[in-house]
């Protein structure tokens, strides 16, 4: 009896159930262009209320003074640093099973932003070790598998960016972005593992984390606002990916003329 | 958290530089990204409004 009722369901409810839908370079491009300044405003919403925490609510460390402030970003952004590479080995591994173009336009949409988070970890990390520990750099297991980071993130982009045809090159820097995650255990994890002289993680999923709540606060507002920030900028770099890759195509034509 | 001074603040009991140096390259970075960002969009829509023009009207003639 609900035959004809389905058989009219026509092709924009199809659409609605089917995951694959936005995986279409034509159909996520302005729903990217739609979402990524919501993702940017919330991003700077949560960074001011994490500065606002951060330098105003929370408390001086009694061991470290104010020099511990740099927490508040060298935490979420090591974080991130991890996260956003686990996308990309995350996105290659889509695109080489289900082969959808779509993919590798989002692995190297994310890979800079990654490399940016990882610069800012080990960056914001040197100009702490030298007031704490009395060193810019040490080469600790922590130090060292986050340094190796940031050279996977430039050996994917460069291997990209070496291949000319970007199917092909989304394949081959896929597979190294892939093989490359294994890293990231490897650093979560090298504070348990080896004798380092970076500290333990105060914040874990299984511990009451070992700081003041004002302190956490401040940290996470920053990690969420980071997370925002690295989908706002990863949807805009996506957005620039589909028009130079389908800069041939029929629908890019028309979104340019619609644009004047 | 009581500064009581714009001096106290900036000081960071004696660790502006590390305090600062972090911050101020954190945010320079993110404020080149984002402009790199925009100047990718604008580059490949600049390129895009001359070939698409070029083809349209290669198909009017």
């Amino acid at each position: 009896m609900n035959t004809t009722s389905e058989m009219r369901m026509g092709a924009a409810d199809r659409r609605r159930y089917n995951l694959f839908w936005f995986s279409s370079p034509q159909t996520f491009f302005p729903l990217a262009g739609r979402l990524a300044p919501w993702f940017a405003i919330a991003a700077a919403v949560l960074c001011v209320a994490a500065l606002y925490v951060g330098f105003l609510k929370a408390p001086t460390d009694a061991q470290q003074g104010e020099s511990y402030r740099i927490i508040f970003i060298h935490v979420p952004a090591a974080w991130m640093s991890m996260f956003l590479y686990v996308i990309v080995a995350f996105w290659s591994a889509i695109g080489l099973i289900f082969n959808t173009r779509l993919s590798g336009m989002m692995a190297n949409a994310v890979a800079p932003t990654g490399a940016m988070f990882t610069f800012v970890a080990l960056w914001t990390g040197a100009l702490w070790g030298k007031p704490t520990w009395g060193a810019w750099w040490v080469w600790d297991a922590r130090l060292t598998s986050e340094l190796i980071l940031l050279f996977l993130y430039f050996g994917y982009m460069a291997l990209h960016a070496a291949i000319e045809d970007p199917r092909r090159a989304d394949k081959a820097a896929g597979i190294l972005a892939m093989v490359g995650v294994v890293n990231v255990p490897i650093i979560y994890f090298s504070v348990k593992w080896w004798n380092t002289l970076h500290q333990g993680a105060s914040v874990s999923l299984t511990r009451a984390p070992t700081m003041a709540a004002t302190m956490l606060i401040g940290m996470l507002l920053m990690a969420l606002g980071f997370w925002m920030y690295s989908i706002a900028t990863t949807l805009w770099r996506a957005r620039c990916i589909v028009l130079e890759r389908e800069r041939n195509s029929d629908w890019v034509a028309d979104y340019v003329r619609d644009q004047r | 958290m009581n500064w009581g001074s714009w001096d106290n603040f900036l000081a960071m009991g004696g660790y502006a530089f590390y305090v600062w140096g972090s911050y101020g390259v954190t945010l320079a970075l993110i404020v080149a990204e984002v402009a790199l960002l925009r100047a990718r969009k604008r580059s490949i829509e600049t390129t895009l409004t001359r070939t698409v023009s070029a083809r349209g009207e290669r198909g009017r003639a």
